[in-house]
C-alpha cells in the first residue's frame, strides 16, 4: 500500500501518494493542466505555487514541479502574475544607473522588508540584486539574478510593487551586451567567414563520398 | 538522500575507485564497436516499436507507433464549419511556436519589415530551448574551423545529414553567437573576453559555449525579452490545429484554437513558419522524457496533413543521462556538461565502462547494455541506473567548480538531499530529441510553397544523431534563416482563395486505406490526468 498524504488543492481535499511532486499530485487528483505547467523541470517558472502547512503560520512558495507534497498542505497555484515589463531598445539605452531610474523607478521605493528573498523559488538573494540595480552595479545584479526563472512570486509579495524579474532581466542584458569583455576571437572568426575564407573547405567536404567522409571522421584528431 | 543499502554499498566502491577512475583516459570505441552496440541496444533498432505509414507523403516509411497514430489521425475540425472568409488575423508572417526558433525567426522577420505574429499553445518561452542546459557549439577558436565542425556533425549523425543544411549550421554558428551576445546573452568568458569552451560528446574541438548550465534559459529569456521589446504580437494559449492553404496549394495561414475556451479562429498569412519543436511527450517506447510539457510533434502532424514530406521521422535521441533517482525527477535532464567537466560513468562495481564523451546514441546504448546485458546497473526500485560520478569534477577542477559551472544540477538534486559535490548520481537514458522532422531546403522552406520550418521540427540537419550543443545552435541558425527568408519573400506573395480541402482529402485517403480511429491530432498536450476508474 502506497504511503498517502492529504493535500488541499484550492481548499479542496485530496488523498495523494506522498512521493509525488505538487504538479504530479494535481494530475493524480484528476487535473488536466493547461496553465501553470511548462517545462516540468524547474527552468520556466510556469508553476509558481503558494502553500501553507495546516497549523503553521508561514506562507511558503515553490515551483510545483520541483516540490514534493507534504501532509496537510494547502496549495494555490499562481499561473500568472502581472509583472511590469518596460519596453526599451537594447541598442539605445544608458548603461548606467540612469536606465533604472528611467524604466523601473519603483525599485527606489524598496522598503527593505526582504519578502522577495524569502519568497524566491530559486532561493536567490532577490533584495540584494535589487539593491545592486539601484546602485547601477549591473554586473553584480546580473550574477545574483542569473538563475531567475521569472515566476513572479517575489513580486507578488512586494509592498513596493517592484517587478524584480524584469529588473534582473534588464541588468543581465546590459551586462551581456555592454559590460562583459568583448570576444576578439569571435569577431575575427565572423570576419573570416564573411570573407569566404572557409567556403572552399566546406565545398570540398560537401562533395566527398560517404567513404571519404568516414575515413576522415574515424581518423580525426581530437583535442585533449 | 541515499538510504538504500545496495546503493550505499555500491557508492563505497565508487568512492574507493574515484581517484584512479578520474585519472583514467578510457579508450574510445572503434567504428565497428559503435555499430554493434547501436544495432543491439539502441531503441531506434527495435523493429517492433515501429510501423509503416499507410497514407500521406511518407507512405511506406517507418515511424514509431505513437507518431503513426497521430500522423494518420482525424482532424480536430470539420472544415465545412470554418469560416475562411473573415479571418480574425491577417499578417505577413505567422509563426507557430514561441520557443527559440520561433522567437529568432520573429526578430529577423521583424527586422525585414514584415508584420509578424507568434501563436503558441502555452506561453512564449515554454519550450525545449528554455531547458537546454549544456551549451551551444560554434567553431570560433583559432584551433577550430567550420570545416572541422562539419566533420563532427556529419560523422556524429552517421553520414545522413543533408550536406547543405550541415554546412549552413556550421558556417553561421559564430555569427549566431555574436548575434546573441549583442542581444545581451551572457556567455561564460575569461577576464580577457575569451569564451570558456568545453567538449561535448563527439566533438573534436572544445567549442561548447555556455551560460553556466542555464544556457538555453539565458538565451530564451533574452530572445523573449527582445520579442516583447519589439512589441511583436504573441497570441499565447492558442494552438494551431490545422494549416490553411490557398487555391494554388500554397500555405496561407492556420486554424487556431484557444486552449482554454476552445474558441476557433482563423489566421490568414502570406507565409507561415512552423517552429513547434519536438516530441518527447509522446513517450516513445515508454521512455520518460527531458522535454517540456508541449513537446507533442504538432508541427509534423500539421505539415504532413497538408502534404509536406518528413525526413528521418524514425530517428530519436535518447539522452544518456536522464535522472534515474529520486523518482520525483525521473527522466529530467542531467546535462552532458557534467561529463564535459570530467564526471565519468561508473557501474555498480565502481568500474568505468566507457569513454564518457562518445556521441549520445553510443553512450545511451552502452548504458542500456551495461544494465540489461551485463547486469551491472544499480537498482532504483522501479528501474535501474548507472552512476555518474559528479565528485570527480571537483577532484579534477577544484572545489567550487560545480556551484560555478552547473548550479542548476546542484539545485535540482539538493532538493532531494543529494549533494552532487560529494555524492554520485544515478542516471539512465531519457527521450530527449527528435532527430527527424519536416524536410526543408536551405532557405528553410518545406515541400509546400510559403511553408517554412525551423528548430526541432526540421529533419535532416543532424542526420540520425545530434551532438550536444547543436540544437541550441540549430534553433538560432535556422530560426534566423527562416525569418530572413520570409522577410525576403512575403512582399511578392498574393494569397489566393483560402481552403481546407487538403483536410478533406486526407480524410478520404484515411478511409481508402481502411484506417478507423478515434484519435484526433495534433495532440497539443499529453494526458497525465489520472482517470477515476
Amino acid at each position: 500500500m502506497e504511503n498517502m498524504v492529504n493535500i488541499y488543492l484550492f481548499g479542496k481535499q485530496y488523498s495523494v501518494p506522498a512521493s509525488l511532486t505538487i504538479m504530479k499530485a494535481m494530475e493524480y487528483a484528476g487535473y488536466q493542466l493547461v496553465r501553470g505547467c511548462g517545462c516540468r523541470n524547474g527552468f520556466c517558472g510556469a508553476c509558481a505555487t503558494i502553500y501553507r502547512i495546516k497549523g503553521e503560520q508561514e506562507l511558503k512558495t515553490c515551483l510545483a514541479c520541483q516540490t514534493q507534497v507534504q501532509d496537510n498542505m494547502y496549495i494555490a497555484t499562481l499561473p500568472f502574475f502581472p509583472l511590469i515589463k518596460q519596453i526599451y531598445d537594447i541598442n539605445n539605452i544608458p548603461t548606467t544607473q540612469a536606465v533604472m531610474m528611467q524604466l523601473y523607478p519603483e525599485i527606489y521605493a524598496c522598503v527593505g522588508c526582504n519578502a522577495c528573498t524569502k519568497a524566491c523559488t530559486q532561493k536567490l538573494n532577490v533584495m540584494q540584486y535589487i539593491a545592486y540595480a539601484q546602485r547601477g552595479e549591473f554586473e553584480k545584479c546580473a550574477e545574483e539574478s542569473f538563475d531567475c526563472v521569472m515566476c513572479g512570486v517575489c513580486s507578488s509579495r512586494c509592498p513596493a510593487g517592484i517587478s524584480h524579474p524584469q529588473v534582473g532581466m534588464l541588468a543581465r542584458r546590459i551586462n551581456g551586451k555592454y559590460l562583459q569583455p568583448k570576444t576578439q576571437h569571435l569577431e575575427d572568426r565572423v570576419k573570416e567567414i564573411n570573407n569566404g575564407d572557409f567556403k572552399a573547405f566546406l565545398d570540398e567536404l560537401m562533395a566527398m563520398s560517404d567513404e571519404q567522409m568516414q575515413e576522415k571522421y574515424n581518423n580525426r584528431d581530437i583535442e585533449k | 538522500m541515499y538510504t538504500n543499502e545496495e546503493m550505499l554499498a555500491s557508492i563505497k566502491k565508487v568512492e574507493a575507485n574515484r581517484a584512479a577512475n578520474a585519472a583514467l583516459e578510457p579508450e574510445r570505441m572503434t567504428a565497428e564497436q559503435k555499430d554493434e552496440v547501436l544495432k543491439t541496444y539502441h531503441p531506434d533498432y527495435i523493429e517492433s516499436e515501429f510501423e509503416e505509414l499507410k497514407i500521406g507523403p511518407n507512405k511506406g516509411e517507418k515511424v514509431p507507433h505513437q507518431l503513426a497514430d497521430l500522423l494518420q489521425a482525424n482532424s480536430r475540425i470539420d472544415p465545412s464549419k470554418i469560416d475562411l472568409d473573415n479571418p480574425k488575423y491577417d499578417v505577413d508572417v505567422l509563426i507557430i511556436g514561441g520557443g527559440g526558433a520561433g522567437s529568432s525567426a520573429a526578430i529577423e522577420a521583424h527586422n525585414g519589415g514584415a508584420n509578424v505574429m507568434i501563436v503558441t499553445k502555452l506561453r512564449i518561452g515554454d519550450a525545449n530551448t528554455m531547458m537546454a542546459e549544456g551549451g551551444i557549439q560554434a567553431a570560433d577558436k583559432p584551433n577550430d574551423s567550420p570545416a572541422i565542425h562539419y566533420v563532427d556533425v556529419y560523422g556524429g549523425g552517421h553520414f545522413k545529414g543533408k550536406h547543405e543544411l550541415v554546412a549552413k549550421l556550421v558556417n553561421d554558428a559564430p555569427d549566431c553567437i555574436k548575434w546573441l551576445n549583442e542581444l545581451g546573452v551572457e556567455f561564460d568568458k575569461e577576464p580577457d573576453g575569451t569564451m570558456v569552451t568545453t567538449h561535448g560528446g563527439g566533438t573534436s574541438r572544445k567549442r561548447m559555449h555556455a551560460c553556466k548550465d542555464y544556457s538555453g534559459a539565458e538565451i530564451m529569456k533574452t530572445l523573449r525579452d527582445e520579442v516583447l521589446n519589439r512589441q511583436i504580437p504573441v497570441v499565447d494559449f492558442t494552438a494551431a490545429v490545422e494549416l490553411i492553404l490557398d487555391d494554388q496549394g500554397k500555405a496561407a495561414g492556420a486554424v487556431l484554437m484557444n486552449m482554454e475556451t476552445k474558441e476557433i479562429m482563423v489566421a490568414k498569412a502570406k507565409t507561415v513558419i512552423i517552429a513547434t519543436g519536438g516530441a518527447g511527450r509522446l513517450h516513445y517506447q515508454g521512455f520518460p522524457t527531458s522535454n517540456h510539457y508541449g513537446a507533442t510533434a504538432d508541427g509534423l502532424v500539421l505539415a504532413y496533413r497538408a502534404g509536406a514530406k518528413l525526413l528521418y521521422a524514425d530517428s530519436l535521441q535518447y539522452h544518456p543521462t536522464g535522472a534515474a533517482f529520486p523518482e520525483q525527477i525521473f527522466g529530467a535532464l542531467v546535462t552532458e556538461k557534467v561529463r564535459s567537466l570530467g564526471a565519468k560513468l561508473v557501474n555498480v562495481d565502481g568500474e568505468v565502462f566507457m569513454h564518457p564523451l562518445e556521441t549520445r546514441d553510443i553512450c545511451a546504448s552502452s548504458i542500456i547494455r551495461e544494465c540489461k546485458a551485463r547486469g551491472k546497473g544499480i537498482s532504483t526500485g522501479d528501474g535501474e541506473g548507472i552512476w555518474l560520478d559528479t565528485p570527480m569534477i571537483e577532484l579534477k577542477n577544484g572545489e567550487g567548480t560545480i556551484e560555478k559551472r552547473i548550479p542548476a544540477m546542484l539545485r535540482m538534486f539538493m532538493e532531494y538531499g543529494i549533494d552532487i559535490r560529494k555524492e554520485p548520481i544515478l542516471i539512465y537514458p531519457t527521450l530527449h530529441y527528435q532527430n527527424g522532422g519536416i524536410d526543408i531546403s536551405v532557405d528553410g522552406m518545406s515541400g509546400i510553397e510559403n511553408l517554412y520550418v525551423a528548430g526541432e521540427a526540421v529533419g535532416g540537419i543532424h542526420g540520425r544523431n545530434r551532438l550536444m550543443g547543436n540544437s541550441l545552435l540549430d534553433v538560432i541558425v535556422f530560426g534566423r534563416n527562416a525569418g530572413r527568408s520570409v522577410a525576403a519573400k512575403y512582399k511578392d506573395v498574393t494569397v489566393g482563395k483560402l481552403t481546407l480541402d487538403h483536410v478533406n482529402k486526407f480524410a478520404e485517403e484515411q478511409k481508402a486505406a481502411g484506417i478507423v480511429t478515434d484519435i484526433v491530432s495534433p495532440k497539443l498536450l499529453p494526458d497525465y490526468a489520472r482517470k477515476a476508474n
